[in-house]
């Protein structure tokens, strides 16, 4: 939300704040005719379980006027925009408008039963470390102009080896060698990009083919026979002391697995990585204009295979997550797209490592949502639901989230002269 | 992700510094170096040297080694040929299309359901208005794709991956609807094509068990229809000059948005196009997940064929020929058809990264035309 005001309103973001507008208006009338109707009654959400250290009350939301005023509020946010938007705003009244409208929505779904927030949250960010570990690996590749695509990839490579390896050596040793083929496959797309100048998209694509042709067949052709190799022990949770008993943030971010806080401090040390140390701000050099890097001094191949093994580790590491971290075992194709999910949360998180956590965090609530919405029954057929993480990419990358810029020579192979 | 360094490579790709050597020498190294790297995997994984022998032998026996096993070859070939098509047409236009997997889907549902719907048509009717229907509905589903990547900007690989991941689950949720779902069925899958609708066999008056049918001819005629369209017509010629560069086609007054639109559409169309050959030729109906991976080897296809109609006939007949033998593989040596899949992937590696196999077989080149060693 850059807020510089611009004396003339350009036509593209007049047409943008409109569309925008549109969306809250539709959304409104949305709200108001289906949900309303139906939505007699109170809504009850808990808050803590009767086990935790502090207990709060259940939140009870009266259904009916509560989806009113939500369909207020985005008829006036919609209205707004429509009728003078385009200056400011837009993204930020988008982005409050879809959060009511998702709310409502929740109301609306639990009306007449109890949900449990907390669990939900707690749910969202488990779902959510798969895709800001892959959205990491975007990051810090496209940081230096390697467009990944093979980040599912490497997503699967590391679940698969997580598990085998897991199988043999336990927990930690499955963790390090999912970490190290990530790496090697991150090193893999340096090569053919970077040495072989192959196109960056199509390497990506090979890269996933290739790792889902090479899992599938071990799996098919070694762990049917041999089932010992495909069954890993699970990092269970562990609570952090105290910080594990504040009300609902406590069982979101202090009571889970390794993978968890790994997610968390990995994002913490790349932004200071990126933006806070000498090797970072090479690196985001290498990514914006190779040339003057080079000419700089700056070793424009060796920062690039650098910095896209270390997203392959990143990548793998959040793979493991998969076996690992969830179900101790592998299956084919488990990974299910998370990659190019992670590739969308790095655009929305505008290719900064926070940005790409917050942005799967919205994706891992749209995840969480369609799991326990099952448990509610809703009339909504579960296959909708299941697409909403998938729509909901779809609309980011679209930019009706608003835009982003990504690193000027980003997709460009560097030839040094 | 910049259209230009794409473009650029992709124009190296299909001119080619020696024709020769990039039509032939690059693909029959890659095969070979798959291959080769295939047998690997296969030890790595604790199969015997004498089963390995054995399951290269039924790799080349279950694809040309009997009448059955050519009719195998064309029937896997003909849906990978289409759906390449149109990613090669799409290649060209400077369009990744990864989409083709849900387009197939979506071309194939709408096949389905414009045969069991229209049962009292004659055949003359009914059959091309099914395939009209799947390449009509594959078109729209692809546009969308190509509307967002006009109107917002959205790359098309991100989208298009996202309608195919969105496409299956449509497709599960249109397989229980009362008026497709098979009668009598609590299982997701839909009515029977009538025999009117469908791609009749073309050797059932030699043995009825031979699938091949006359989806072959369709085949034949869309490869003629992509050469005219891209090489004699004013449309490739649009589609082609927006793929090499964007800017030159549109400083000379060319839409740029429309031809994203028109090329994601004819695209869409030729994937839509083979999922109507699939359930109209060959399983009669639809089942989640009918597609079984066509749209994904169809840009392998695309790549091994260079985008050239020509090419992707010839790539199309390669992987339907690894498919076929890869059942018998399985049947024969015991050996996952996944290994299939590895095998295609290599081949793309080589083919795609002509450095790399310059690297591997150097004395397969002239020394001329080698070209500067990009390391360090």
């Amino acid at each position: 939300m850059t807020a510089v005001p611009a004396p003339r309103i350009e036509p593209g973001k007049t047409r943008h704040a409109r569309i925008t507008g549109g969306i809250l208006i539709g959304l409104a009338i949305l709200t108001a005719v289906v949900f309303a109707p139906d939505g007699t009654g109170i809504a009850t959400f808990r808050l803590s379980r009767p086990t935790d250290a502090l207990v709060l009350p259940n939140l009870v939301v009266p259904a009916v006027p509560f989806i009113y005023a939500a369909a207020a509020v985005l008829a006036f946010l919609g209205a707004r925009q429509f009728l003078r938007g385009g200056t400011r705003w837009t993204s930020l009244s988008m982005g409050i408008g879809l959060a009511v409208a998702v709310a409502a929505f929740l109301v609306w779904a639990t009306t007449g039963k109890a949900f449990s927030l907390t669990g939900m949250l707690q749910a969202t960010m488990v779902r959510a470390v798969p895709i800001a570990l892959g959205g990491l690996a975007g990051v810090l590749s496209e940081r230096v102009a390697v467009v990944n695509i093979a980040i599912e990839g490497m997503l699967l490579a590391g679940a698969f080896t997580g598990a085998l390896v897991g199988s043999l050596l336990g927990g930690m040793g499955g963790l390090a060698a999912a970490v190290a083929i990530g790496g090697l496959f991150g090193f893999i797309l340096a090569a053919l990009v970077v040495t072989y100048r192959m196109d960056q998209i199509i390497a990506g694509v090979v890269i996933n083919l290739l790792v889902l042709g090479l899992t599938s067949y071990v799996s098919s052709q070694v762990f049917q026979e041999y089932r010992y190799l495909n069954n890993a022990p699970v990092f269970r949770a562990v609570k952090v002391p105290l910080l594990g008993d504040i009300p609902i943030l406590g069982p979101m971010f202090f009571q889970q697995n390794i993978f968890v806080y790994g997610a968390l401090i990995m994002v913490g040390v790349a932004t200071y990585y990126l933006f806070h140390t000498r090797m970072g701000l090479r690196a985001r050099a290498v990514g914006e204009h190779p040339r003057a890097a080079d000419t700089l001094g700056i070793n424009v191949y060796r920062t690039r295979y650098i910095n896209v093994t270390l997203a392959g580790m990143v990548a793998g590491f959040g793979g493991a997550w998969f076996t690992l971290g969830s179900v101790g075992r592998f299956d084919e194709g488990m990974t299910g797209g998370r990659g190019y999910i992670g590739l969308a949360a790095m655009i929305f998180g505008r290719w900064h490592p926070v940005g790409a956590l917050a942005a799967a965090l919205v994706f891992g609530f749209a995840d969480s949502l369609q799991q326990k919405l099952a448990l509610l029954q809703t009339p909504i057929p579960s296959e909708f639901l299941a697409m909403a993480p998938y729509v909901a990419t779809i609309i980011v990358v679209a930019g009706l989230v608003g835009r982003a810029r990504p690193p000027a020579a980003d997709g460009k192979p560097y030839v040094k002269e | 992700m910049t259209d230009t360094s794409m473009n650029d490579l992709m124009k190296a790709k299909m001119i080619g510094r020696s024709e020769i050597e990039d039509l032939i020498i690059v693909p029959l190294f890659a095969i070979v170096a798959a291959l080769i790297l295939g047998a690997l995997t296969m030890l790595a994984t604790n199969v015997d040297l004498a089963t390995i022998g054995l399951s290269y032998v039924a790799l080349l026996k279950g694809s040309v080694g009997s009448l059955s096993a050519i009719s195998e070859t064309l029937t896997a070939a003909a849906p990978l040929i289409l759906a390449g098509l149109g990613l090669a047409l799409g290649f060209r236009a400077g369009l990744f299309n990864i989409g083709a997997e849900g387009q197939v889907l979506m071309g194939g549902m709408a096949a389905v359901i414009t045969g069991f719907t229209f049962t009292d048509l004659p055949a003359a009717i009914l059959m091309p208005m099914s395939l009209l229907a799947g390449a009509l509905v594959g078109a729209l589903y692809a546009s969308i794709a190509g509307w967002l990547r006009v109107a917002t900007g959205a790359h098309e690989v991100i989208s298009t991956i996202m309608l195919n991941l969105i496409a299956y689950r449509l497709l599960d949720y249109m397989l229980r609807l009362p008026f497709i779902q098979k009668e009598g069925r609590a299982d997701p899958i839909s009515k029977s094509v009538p025999d009117a609708a469908e791609l009749p066999r073309l050797l059932a008056f030699i043995d009825p068990n031979l699938r091949v049918h006359a989806g072959i001819f369709l085949v034949l005629v869309a490869v003629a229809v992509v050469y005219w369209l891209l090489f004699r017509s004013k449309l490739g010629f649009e589609f082609r000059a927006s793929g090499e560069n964007p800017q030159a086609a549109r400083y000379a007054g060319m839409r740029s948005g429309l031809i994203i639109v028109l090329a994601m559409a004819s695209a869409g169309a030729l994937a839509g196009l083979a999922g109507a050959n699939q359930v109209l030729g060959v399983l009669g109906r639809a089942t989640p997940g009918f597609s079984a991976g066509i749209g994904f080897d169809a840009i392998a296809v695309a790549l091994l064929g260079r985008s050239h109609p020509i090419g992707v006939l010839f790539a199309g007949l390669l992987f339907g020929a690894l498919e076929a033998g890869g059942r018998q593989m399985q049947v024969d040596a015991g050996v996952s058809i996944d290994l299939i899949g590895i095998i295609q992937a290599l081949i793309i590696v080589f083919i795609a990264a002509p450095l790399l196999v310059r690297a591997v077989f150097p004395w397969g080149f002239r020394k001329g035309s080698r070209q500067t060693e990009g390391g360090q």
